[in-house]
C-alpha cells in the first residue's frame, strides 16, 4: 500500500553555473560541473514523469538557470507536460529577445532576485554589478502578463535598506514580494558571522514589513521569511521531509531538500537510473525522515510535530551533529543554548577591521 | 474592502487554471495551487475581465436557483475579495 502524498513541486536545479557569487548561495559547497549536467532529453522525461505523479509546479533554479543553452526548450517541455513553470533567476543573462522567447514558450512566472536597494550593496554581496540590469529587466517585464515575484534575501548587510527595497516594490507592483532571511546552509553557513542580523535590526525590519503588508494589500502579497535562529519554534522545513517537494540537482541526483547532501550516510538515487515515482516512494533518503517514527524527544511527544515536522534535518546536523535531533533553533530543543551563544556573539560590536578578520567567502562559478 | 458590483474581475498575471483534463481543476499561481470545486470553479471561470460582478451573480443564480439572491451576492463578494487578497484576481 502506498500512502505517500504526491509532491506539489519539482525543483529543477538545472545547473550550478552562475555569473553571480552570492555569499549566501544555497548551492552545496561542492558544485556540479557543466560536463555532468543532465541532457535536455532527461529533463523532458522527468517533467512528464512528474506530471504523471500529480506534481503541479516546476521551479527552474540553479545556479542561474538561464546559463543553460536549452532553457527555452526546457520551459516549453515543462509547460507542455502540464506543469506551471517558474523561473528563479538573477535576471543577468536576460535580454529582450530571451524574455520574449521564454514567454512565448509558456513561462508562467519569474522570480527575480535582487540583492539590495543599491548597486553598492549588490556588488558587495554578489561580487558583480547587476543592480542596474535588474531594474531594466523589471521594466522590460511590464510588456508581458506573466507572474512576477521580487525576491530580496535579507541579512545584516542590507536589512537597513528595507525602505529602499520597498520603494522598488511600490514602483513595480509585482504580484508578490519575498523578504527571505538568509538560511544558514552552504555558503550562507560559511559567511554566517557577517550575515546574521542583530535583534534590533530584526525588530525594526518586522515592524516595517508589517506596515508595508497593510499598505500593499490587494496589490502585492508580502512574504517574510524570519531568520529562524531568532524564532521560538522551527520552520516546517520543505513542508516536511519527503512530503511536498522533490529537488533534482544538475547531475540528476534526487534530493528531499537543497542542503540534504551535507547529511552523512544518506544514499541518494539518480533520475538517470531510476524513475521519479520510484525514487519518491522507495528511495531510502526520502524515507529516512518521512513521517515521525524517526523523531526523538522532545519532538516525539510534542503537539507541534505535525506542524513543524521537528524543523530542519540539515540544521539539526550542522548545529547539533545529529540529523534526527530536534532542530536546535527550537526553544524546546536541548541544544538551543548553542544557538543562543551564536546570537550572543553577533551582538558584540563588529570590529572595525571586519573585512580583514572575516573576509567574505564568495561562491565560485563551477566550470 | 469589498469589490464593486460593476467591477470586472480577471485572473491576475501569472495565474491560470489547470488543463481541463486534470481533475480536480486547480487554480495555479506562484508557489501555490488552489483546489476549485462547485461554485468556486464557476466563479473563477467567469473571471474573464468582461463579466461584471453583478453578471456573475446572475449566472450563479441560474445554477443555484434555491439560494437567496442576496446570499449569493454576499458570498460571491466575499470569495472575490479573498481571491484578490491572495493576488489570484484583479479588477
Amino acid at each position: 500500500m502506498n500512502t505517500t502524498a504526491t509532491p506539489l513541486a519539482l525543483v529543477a536545479e538545472l545547473t550550478h553555473r552562475c555569473p553571480l557569487h552570492c555569499v549566501y548561495c544555497s548551492n552545496p559547497l561542492e558544485m556540479v560541473k557543466r560536463e555532468t549536467e543532465l541532457p535536455t532529453e532527461t529533463w523532458v522525461r522527468i517533467f512528464h514523469e512528474a506530471r504523471a505523479m500529480g506534481v503541479l509546479q516546476a521551479d527552474f533554479t540553479g545556479g542561474e538557470p538561464l546559463a543553460r543553452k536549452d532553457i527555452v526548450e526546457l520551459v516549453r517541455a515543462a509547460r507542455g507536460a502540464g506543469l506551471y513553470v517558474s523561473l528563479i533567476t538573477s535576471g543577468l543573462p536576460l535580454d529582450e529577445a530571451k524574455l520574449a522567447a521564454l514567454v512565448e514558450a509558456g513561462l508562467d512566472h519569474i522570480q527575480l532576485s535582487i540583492q539590495g536597494a543599491s548597486e553598492k550593496t549588490g556588488r558587495e554581496i554578489s561580487g558583480t554589478s547587476t543592480h542596474a540590469h535588474k531594474l531594466r529587466v523589471l521594466t522590460e517585464l511590464k510588456k508581458y502578463r506573466i507572474g512576477l515575484t521580487m525576491n530580496f534575501v535579507i541579512h545584516r548587510q542590507n536589512i537597513d535598506e528595507l525602505e529602499g527595497m520597498l520603494k522598488l516594490v511600490e514602483e513595480h507592483q509585482p504580484g508578490c514580494v519575498e523578504f527571505a532571511s538568509v538560511q544558514y546552509y552552504g555558503w550562507g553557513f560559511a559567511n554566517r558571522a557577517r550575515l546574521l542580523p542583530t535583534r534590533e535590526q530584526l525588530d525594526n525590519c518586522v515592524a516595517t514589513i508589517k506596515n508595508a503588508e497593510q499598505r500593499l494589500k490587494g496589490i502585492t502579497r508580502v512574504i517574510f521569511v524570519v531568520p529562524d535562529y531568532y524564532a521560538k519554534y522551527p520552520k516546517p522545513c520543505v513542508g516536511g521531509w519527503g512530503r511536498k517537494l522533490m529537488l533534482i540537482s544538475p547531475d540528476g541526483t534526487a534530493l528531499p531538500c537543497h542542503a540534504a547532501m551535507v547529511i552523512p550516510g544518506l544514499c541518494f538515487d539518480n533520475v538517470r537510473e531510476t524513475s521519479l515515482r520510484e525514487i519518491w516512494e522507495t528511495s531510502s533518503a526520502f524515507r529516512k525522515f518521512r513521517g515521525e517514527d524517526w523523531m526523538l524527544e522532545p519532538c516525539k511527544s510534542c503537539d507541534r510535530r505535525h506542524q513543524d515536522f521537528a524543523g530542519c534535518r540539515c540544521q539539526a546536523f550542522l548545529l547539533a551533529g545529529n540529523p534526527a535531533a530536534t532542530d536546535p533553533v527550537c526553544s524546546l530543543a536541548p541544544t538551543r543554548p548553542s544557538v543562543d551563544a551564536i546570537l550572543a556573539a553577533i551582538h558584540n560590536p563588529i570590529p572595525a577591521n571586519a573585512e580583514e578578520k572575516l573576509p567574505w567567502v564568495y561562491r565560485p562559478n563551477p566550470e | 474592502m469589498k469589490p464593486e458590483l460593476d467591477a470586472t474581475p480577471r485572473l491576475a498575471a501569472g495565474v491560470r487554471l489547470s488543463e481541463t483534463n486534470q481533475q480536480p481543476r486547480m487554480l495555479l499561481m506562484p508557489e501555490r495551487a488552489l483546489r476549485l470545486n462547485g461554485p468556486s470553479l464557476e466563479i473563477v471561470l467567469h473571471c474573464d475581465g468582461k463579466a461584471t460582478v453583478r453578471q456573475i451573480a446572475e449566472e450563479l443564480q441560474k445554477l443555484y436557483t434555491k439560494a437567496e439572491p442576496q446570499r449569493i451576492t454576499d458570498d460571491l463578494l466575499g470569495y472575490l475579495e479573498l481571491l484578490r487578497d491572495q493576488r489570484a484576481i484583479d479588477f
